[in-house]
This record gives structure tokens, sequence and C-alpha cells, in this order.
């Protein structure tokens, strides 16, 4: 008797091959790609670290500041005085680098994609349960090619982040621009506009707190992946939690998640504030 | 400035439009065509064309695919089959780039949910076609405040759209249409989301407009009473189909079929019927010269109890009254001068029914309307109420034609 499970479908198999044609033939590409991203976050991360640490709380603070108010901007400098003062001050920028970095380059790519998946219908359907997939892959299995592609450090962990972190942006772009009202886009229409000028002078711009929140999204999802990061060799926060994990030394992973902890609080706050001031403006 | 025309319009959303067209054409009617081809005939054969300056209203409950076809007039639909021509440009064949010049130049639009920026100030919701047309920006500005001025909302342009009332917004939208200098201006039911009072007050402001701008307006709407306010002429829409076109009186006193008739039976006749419309020629006159004894005669004759006095042209002199006339004959007077009232009530060939209940209950005299100084027509007291009850004519549909020629013949008739 046979049984279904005598027939092997051999899809490690077909994604092994996939993979090592990549390496063989596209490495110009990735090796590309690892230069372009590695030496961003090299940059950010050198210019975070360059001043002494105080300057940098202050300045986090006044950030605060401005975006929020005085309360908020107390809570930034105390937080981030506590993370330096936890001796962590210099993973915590390292992380804070990939997240900016993996994020920017997540918004870049996933903003046109959400732009084209509004406009086409097509696009749309085939996008979503793309989408999906990435969204639900264990996070760990990206990190699998990342390393074959790109070696151990921070570009793969970058680019797994960049992968996982994409979908709110994409979705929320398209939501948004499919939201705005029809008739207000028919007006713009009417009077002969092109359909760039629509999108750049109407659609967008009423989107734009939607976008804003895709965007606090994928921050969030970019932060929550630093620890998986860490066990590539990233380094940072991330590598702080994982040595607290293997060494069962408790007092060290509190640390480093605190640390990712304060991270997210501030960078969600500051997004966020950015959405709200895009809502009252089309709100009127 | 340019005549608007549309031939043999057609609009079918779905696949299988062209099979659909087709069966149309054949004459099937929609119902059956909708079945068969699960397709929806939106605008089916519709042909008109309007003068520049003239409001053409287009009449038509929702789902009557009058929306579809204002939407046709500037291509956001595409027409299934027929042709959109102005002047001599046919919008139907336009490549995009011209299309969208088009658009910015020479046609706008008005939105039923006025369809404003909520993200730009007032002012920059007016300067869109403007902005669009790339023209220079001090020149978008002064042009757009003119528009606004215009519509009434000078010294608005810095505030928000959701800080105005939603009369006010659909002020900018009619500012946003205007400041293009657009010739043809396509209303898509363009005062149906607001309150009466407001309604009929943008109603009377949008009359008043089109007195200086002289735009060609197509207006949209379910309202019939709208329609009647506002349309020179107005096309009643059915199903996808014009049914009628004509002008308000035309509709009123001769409605093409039973679907037009139940539909003006509830139309407010004493705000769209003026009073030239309902007036009948003037039967009971007599020329000043003629005298007492003539006038005496004739009121027999017409079994009346006053006259009015005319001079030839008929130019209304004033009224007469059989007591009086009689005491004339009986005092010898020759003259009828001075037993002639001059100041009876007259009322302009425009002024609206409703305003003419107080002066026909008032006067003694069927109401003289009277315009440059010539009697034009009479209006009775019983027929203005059979007119405000949407009795018809007895002599059917015949809207009465009261030349005022100098050689009237009564004149003859009376010398």
């Amino acid at each position: 008797m046979m049984t279904l499970t005598d027939f092997r479908i051999p899809i490690g198999d077909w994604v092994d091959t996939g993979v090592e044609w990549l390496t063989d033939n596209a490495e110009w590409l990735f090796s590309a790609i690892s230069d372009a991203l590695g030496g961003l976050i090299d940059l950010l991360e050198a210019a975070l670290l360059w001043p002494p640490p105080l300057v940098l709380v202050i300045l986090l603070a006044a950030v605060a500041l401005i975006v929020r108010n005085w309360r908020f901007g107390l809570f930034a400098g105390a937080s981030f005085a506590l993370v330096a003062m936890m001796g962590l001050w210099d993973d915590a920028m390292s992380t804070l680098a990939l997240v900016l970095v993996a994020s920017l380059a997540a918004v870049l790519i996933g903003l046109p994609l959400g732009i084209l998946a509004a406009r086409k219908d097509g696009f749309s359907a085939f996008v979503r349960p793309v989408l999906d997939f990435m969204q639900t892959m264990p996070s760990f299995v990206y990190l699998i090619p990342a390393i074959v592609f790109f070696g151990i450090g921070k570009v793969p962990g970058a680019v797994a982040t960049l992968v996982f972190s994409m979908p709110p942006v994409v979705r929320l772009t398209e939501l948004g621009l499919r939201q705005v009202d029809r008739e207000v886009v028919e007006a713009g229409e009417a009077f002969g506009a092109a359909p760039r000028k629509i999108l750049t002078s109407i659609q967008i711009p009423l989107a734009l707190p939607t976008i804003m929140a895709g965007v606090n999204q994928t921050i969030m999802l970019a932060l929550s992946m630093v620890v998986i990061a860490g066990i590539v060799g990233a380094g940072g926060l991330g590598a702080v939690v994982f040595r607290g994990v293997t060494r069962l030394n408790v007092g060290l992973g509190f640390e480093g998640g605190l640390s990712v902890v304060i991270l997210a609080i501030f960078l969600d706050r500051i997004t966020a504030a950015f959405g709200d001031r895009a809502s009252r403006r089309t709100s009127h | 400035m340019n005549t608007l025309r549309a031939e043999g319009l057609y609009k079918i959303f779905g696949r299988r439009a062209p099979e659909a067209l087709a069966m149309l054409r054949e004459g099937h009617d929609r119902e059956a065509v909708q079945q068969a081809t699960d397709t929806v005939p939106a605008v089916i054969d519709a042909s008109f064309e309007v003068q520049p300056g003239e409001i053409f209203v287009v009449m038509g409950l929702s789902g009557s695919g009058k929306s579809t076809l204002v939407r046709m007039l500037n291509r956001m639909h595409p027409a299934t089959a027929g042709r959109v021509l102005i002047g001599d440009i046919d919008v139907t064949s336009l490549a995009p780039p011209e299309l969208r010049a088009l658009r910015a130049e020479k046609i706008s639009m008005v939105f039923q949910h006025f369809g404003l920026f909520p993200h730009r100030t007032v002012l920059e919701n007016a300067m869109w076609g403007l902005e669009v047309r790339k023209v220079p920006e001090a020149e978008r500005r002064t042009r757009a405040a003119e528009a606004l001025e215009l519509v009434g909302l000078g010294g608005w342009g810095d505030s928000y759209p959701g800080e105005l009332s939603g009369g006010m917004q659909q002020r900018v939208g009619l500012a946003r249409a205007i400041a293009t200098d657009a010739d043809i201006l396509l209303m898509d039911e363009a005062f149906s989301a607001l309150d009466p009072l407001i309604r009929s007050e943008m109603q009377e402001q949008l009359v008043e407009l089109q007195q200086n701008l002289h735009k060609t307006i197509i207006f949209i709407t379910h309202d019939l009473n709208e329609a009647m306010f506002l349309g020179d002429r107005i096309a009643v829409m059915k199903d996808g189909r014009i049914v009628q076109i004509g002008t308000t009186e035309e509709i009123l006193q001769d409605p093409a079929n039973d679907y037009v008739e139940a539909f003006v039976q509830d139309v407010d006749r004493s705000r769209v019927l003026t009073a030239s419309a309902v007036m009948e020629e003037p039967i009971a006159t007599i020329l000043r010269r003629e005298g007492p004894k003539a006038a005496l005669k004739r009121m027999r004759e017409r079994q009346v109890s006053a006259l009015y006095v005319v001079d030839p042209g008929r130019r209304l002199v004033g009224a007469t009254l059989d007591d009086e006339v009689i005491e004339a004959i009986m005092g010898g007077e020759h003259h009828l001068e001075n037993i002639t009232h001059t100041d009876v009530p007259v009322v302009d060939p425009d002024t609206p029914l409703n305003e003419l209940l107080m002066p026909s209950a008032q006067s003694r005299l069927p109401l003289a309307v009277v315009k440059d100084g010539k009697l034009l027509g009479v209006i009775p007291r019983v027929t203005l109420l059979a007119a405000l009850g949407g009795v018809r004519r007895s002599n059917g549909t015949e809207v009465p034609q009261v030349d005022v020629p100098g050689d009237d013949d009564r004149e003859e008739a009376g010398a």
C-alpha cells in the first residue's frame, strides 16, 4: 500500500536550487545591495556615535519636545540617559541605525508598491497574498537565505528586517489611497488634471494619515526583528538580549529588552505625531 | 461660445456591452437586454443640443442615467456609442492630452457632495483649475479671488472647506468651476445635498449669476421643482432614455406620456409657472377713442362688467366699469377718458403665479399682463386657479401666442 506520505514533494530542494542559482548568477546584485545597505548603516551608526552620548540624549529629548510636548521630552531624555547608564549606549545606537535604514528601505520600496496596488486591481490581487506570506512566514526563516546571500553581519539582519517589516506600509498606502473620496478625485479629473498631478496633489496628501500609520507599523515591526537580527551577527541590542538568553543571564536580558522598549516608545510616538499632524491638516 | 451637442449617446456598463448595444439598436427593451447580456444600459440613445447661454436641465429619478449622461459630456465616462460635440470638437475622439486641455479650459463641473479638497484652503480650491492649467501663481490668485467674490465668498479665501456650512461649501465648488472661465458648466445634483431653504437660495443665486455670466449650463436634478425653476429647457429621463425635452410650460401643459404626467402632478406650479404661461388673450378691451357707447355695446356682447381701455398698439390706458359707463352715457359724455381708471393693477409677464394671488384676489378685473406699456394678455381669476390646480386648458395644449402688432384685429373691429 502506498500512503500519501510516500509522495514526497521536494519543495525544499527546489528552494535550495533556486537560492543556489541566485548566489551563482546574481552575486553582483547582492554585493551591490550589501554595499549600499551596509554603507548606509555604518554611516548612520558612526554619526549617532560621534557626539558624546549626553549631547545626543539632549538632542533626542529636544526632538521629542518639539514634535510632541515637554512631558514626552522629559521622558525621552530620562529614558535615553538610562540606556547610556546601563552601558548599552553603543548597542542602542547600532540598533537604531539598523532599524532606521531598514525601515527607510522598506518605505522606499513599499510606498510605490502600495500606490501601484491602489491603482491596479490586478496588481493588488497579486500583492496581497505575497504580503500575507511575508508577514506570516516565521521571521527566522528569512535569516537563512539572508545569510546565504549576504553572509554574517548587519546586512542580512537589515534585509530580513526589511522583508518582514514592509507589508504594513504597502497595505496601508493602498488602503489610504483607495479611501480617498471618489468625488474628490473626480473633481481633480474634471478640471483636466493628469493622473500624476491627482496623485501628488490630492490622493497622497489626503491618504497621508493612513500612510503614516503604515510607516509607524513598519518601524515597530522592524524593531521587533532586532533580536532575531542579533542572532546573525547584526550586533546591537539584539546581540545583548541573545547573550542574556544563551548565558541564562536574566539581568543582562532585561537591560537589553528594556532598551529596545525605550527605542520603540520613542520611535512610535514620534512617527505617530507626524501622522496626527497629517490628519489634522486633512480633516479641516 | 459653442453649441453642445449629444448625438445618439449610449453608455452600457459590463463586458458584453457591444452585444447589448446591438440588441438595444434592434429595438429590444432595456430589461430584456439587461437580462440577456448581464450588462447595465445606463444611457440609451440620448440626443440633444444645448445652445450657448442656455440652462438645460436633465431631470430624472435615481437610476435614470442622468449622472452617467452628464459625465459623458466631459468623457469622465467614455461613451459606448454616439458622439459629443462642442462646437466642431468631437469630445468622444480626443486624445488624452487634448481631452485634459478641453476639461481645463472649456468645460467645468460642480458636484453633488461638492468634491472639495479638504486639505486646501477655499482660495486654493478655487485655484485648482488654473493650477492644472499652469497659469502663473499671481494671476491664479486674482482670478480665484474674483470667482469667490462673485459667489459671495469674498474674504473666506483662507478658511478651509470643513469650516464652512454646506451652502457655502457648494459656493466654493461653484467658484472653482467658474474661475477657469469655461463656457460650459456641468452641475451634477449640485444643490441636492443642501437644506431646502439654502437650496432655493442657491437656485436664485445661480439664476442671478447666469444673467451676468451667460454660461451654457447642464444641470442635473431629481427635483422637478428645481428643474422647472432653473431650466430654460428640461430633458426628462427614465430608465436611461430621454422621454421628453421641452420648456417648463411645454412639459407641464403637454406631458409626453403618463410617466411625465404623473411626475408633473406634484410640481409647485405657483413657483415655476409665470404669468405669461397662463395668460389669455384679452377679449374685453376697447380702444380709448371708441367712446362710452361702444364700450357699453362691447360689455353686452362679451357679457362682462368691465373693459380694459387701450390705445392703438394695445397700449394699456386703464379700465372702465359698467355702472360708470352707463352713467356717462346718460350724462351725455362722449369720451372714455373721464371714466377710465388708470390705477389698475398690472403684472409683469415673468411674475411667478404665487405672486399673482394677492393682486388677483383684490382686483375686480382679470389681471392685466403688461410689458413696456403693452397689454400682452389677461389672467382671469379662474384661469389662475385652474393653472395652480393643474387643470389642462379646454382647448388642449395650445399656449396662447399673443402677438402685439399695431394692427390688432379688435382695433379694426371697433373702428
